[in-house]
């Protein structure tokens, strides 16, 4: 496959080998291998603090793996610098953790922001695709707000929003419906399935929420230690006899049932 | 054996984002309107402290100097003194420390809080080079904005000189007048403005500089913004030096 071919659907897209990362003593990434296939939507899962911020970080190029080597449409991505990376991001977009909101522009202004950037949209096309990917994750009428005016779900929205404002082949969304209400949760999950049924998008997804991982994924990845020890359909998972996958469904199971009796 | 190489790995970093605005600067797409948004920040929200300074600088200076030179009867030299030491010297310098104080740890305190809450990344990830939108813009707005303000710290401070040496110490206003622009070469005020040129250029990529590699949280902010003040401090005072010999 040529390099600037982007693969068709069912062909790996984004290849994780050998995927090594410590920050100083603490080795968190420690050979990871994950396939992950265009047009799909897969999942990864894992507690708190086991790395999987940092693995999706490495598929965009903002961390470089200590060994090991990730692959997107055939490209390495370590091995791309300066012009090249940049152009190689224009086909992701993502929404961080924590919205990662340019605190000093407009609501509006941030999920323009890929558009001015990418594309060669029109400024009256640009406003009404701002709108349209606003009114998709429910937030009307924010437009002119700072973005230190929103609660934190409402910045999350607004990064979803600007991840996916320019159409982009890669969409990697780092825990997009963690503290939102039930109700947006299920229209962020409506959206993901969406862009995941149109097939024009391979789809990684953070969650934590087990009942949205079994509407959006097509594939569920667990990573506990340092590597991927699942990576099935959410069926599969849910039947997986591995006592820490087990564990680990089971005790959000818990929280669910705390959840809904108190 | 740590703090040395802590020491070299600032000064590595320092060279690197000289590197990287120089590289950066001649780019596409030109972000005039962030570039003008940022002259504003840096020159005329810190005119009314400059001017303050510079003023009060000229009148102790005149108030020192007459004192002094009248004990040789030398008094009518007072106005250069005072410009000499002006132009040449403490605009530039004590501008500098302002502005680290002020735009500096600013600039420290912007990119602190966009690197920890991962703006920074989204930046890239939005294929736009974090050095190139945020950096060059601060950068160049300082290197043309302190020369600009030391040009108007000079005159104020060769007028609040005037004020003290004429009305208070009753010394003759025409010698004033006379001997400041009879001493003051023009080369003796650019020299005062290419040091301000490299004063601003020093304060704003170390301000930069601490402001993108910070880490740690809040905390990091904290201390990024207080480093980018205290380190662009002691690199103005010791380039002072250098630049000085180098300028005569
Ligand atoms: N830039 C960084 N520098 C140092 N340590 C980091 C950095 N990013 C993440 N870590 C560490 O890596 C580990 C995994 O973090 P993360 O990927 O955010 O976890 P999570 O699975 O909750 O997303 C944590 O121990 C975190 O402290
Ligand atoms: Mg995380």
């Amino acid at each position: 496959m040529g390099a600037a071919e982007s693969a068709r659907p069912g062909e790996v897209k984004i290849r994780l080998r050998d995927l090594h990362k410590a920050f100083g003593p603490n080795a968190v990434l420690s050979g990871v291998d994950l396939d992950m296939a265009a047009g799909t939507s897969t999942v990864i899962i894992g507690g708190s603090g086991t790395g999987k911020s940092v693995l999706l970080k490495h598929v965009i190029g903002l961390l470089r793996p200590d060994r090991g080597s990730v692959e997107v449409d055939g490209v390495t991505v370590e091995e791309l610098a300066g012009e090249a990376l940049t152009r190689f991001r224009r086909k992701f977009g993502m929404a961080f953790q924590e919205g990662a909101l340019f605190d000093s522009m407009t609501v509006a202004e941030n999920v323009a922001f890929p558009l001015t950037r990418i594309g060669s949209r029109s400024r009256a096309e640009i406003a009404a695709r701002v709108r349209e990917c606003l009114g998709l994750v429910k937030l009307e009428g924010v437009e002119g707000k700072m973005p230190s005016e929103l609660s934190g779900g409402m910045r999350r929205r607004v990064g979803f929003a600007r991840a996916i404002a320019h159409e982009p082949e890669i969409l990697l969304f780092d825990e997009p419906t963690t503290g939102l209400d039930p109700v947006t949760k299920e229209t962020i999950d409506e959206l993901i399935i969406d862009l995941k049924n149109s097939l024009a998008s391979t789809l990684v997804t953070i969650s934590h929420d087990m009942g949205s991982v079994f509407r959006i994924a097509d594939r569920v990845a667990m990573l506990y230690g340092g590597k991927i020890i699942a990576h099935e359909t959410p069926a599969d998972l849910r039947a997986s006899r591995d006592p820490r996958v087990f564990e680990f469904l089971r005790r959000d199971l818990e929280m669910w049932g705390a959840a809904r009796s108190g | 054996m740590k703090t040395i190489e802590a020491f070299f790995e600032e000064i590595g970093r320092f060279f690197e984002m000289l590197w990287g605005v120089l590289v950066w600067t001649p780019r596409r797409p030109w972000d005039w309107r962030q570039l003008l948004y940022q002259m504003v920040r840096v020159g005329v929200n810190s005119l009314p402290v400059i001017l303050l300074t510079a003023m009060f600088t000229g009148m102790v200076m005149a108030l020192q100097t007459t004192a002094t030179l009248m004990r040789f009867g030398a008094e009518r030299y007072v106005g250069s003194l005072v410009s000499l030491s002006l132009v040449r010297e403490l605009a530039a310098v004590l501008g500098g420390l302002i502005i680290a104080g002020r735009s500096g740890s600013a600039m420290g305190a912007e990119l602190g809080s966009m690197r920890v809450t991962e703006q920074i990344d989204a930046l890239e990830v939005m294929a736009t080079n974090p050095i190139h939108y945020l950096v060059v813009p601060r950068v160049w707005a300082t290197v043309v904005m302190l020369p600009l303000l030391v040009v108007v710290s000079d005159a104020i401070g060769i007028w609040g000189g005037y004020l003290v040496a004429v009305l208070l110490m009753g010394t003759n206003p025409v010698a004033y007048l006379e001997t400041t622009f009879q001493y003051t070469e023009v080369s003796d005020v650019t020299s005062g403005l290419i040091k301000a040129a490299f004063f601003g250029l020093f304060l704003a990529v170390i301000g930069c500089q601490q402001g993108f590699y910070t880490s740690g949280g809040a905390q990091g902010v904290g201390r990024s913004t207080t480093r980018a003040v205290v380190i662009a401090s002691i690199v103005i005072l010791i380039s002072d030096f250098f630049l000085t010999k180098i300028l005569f």
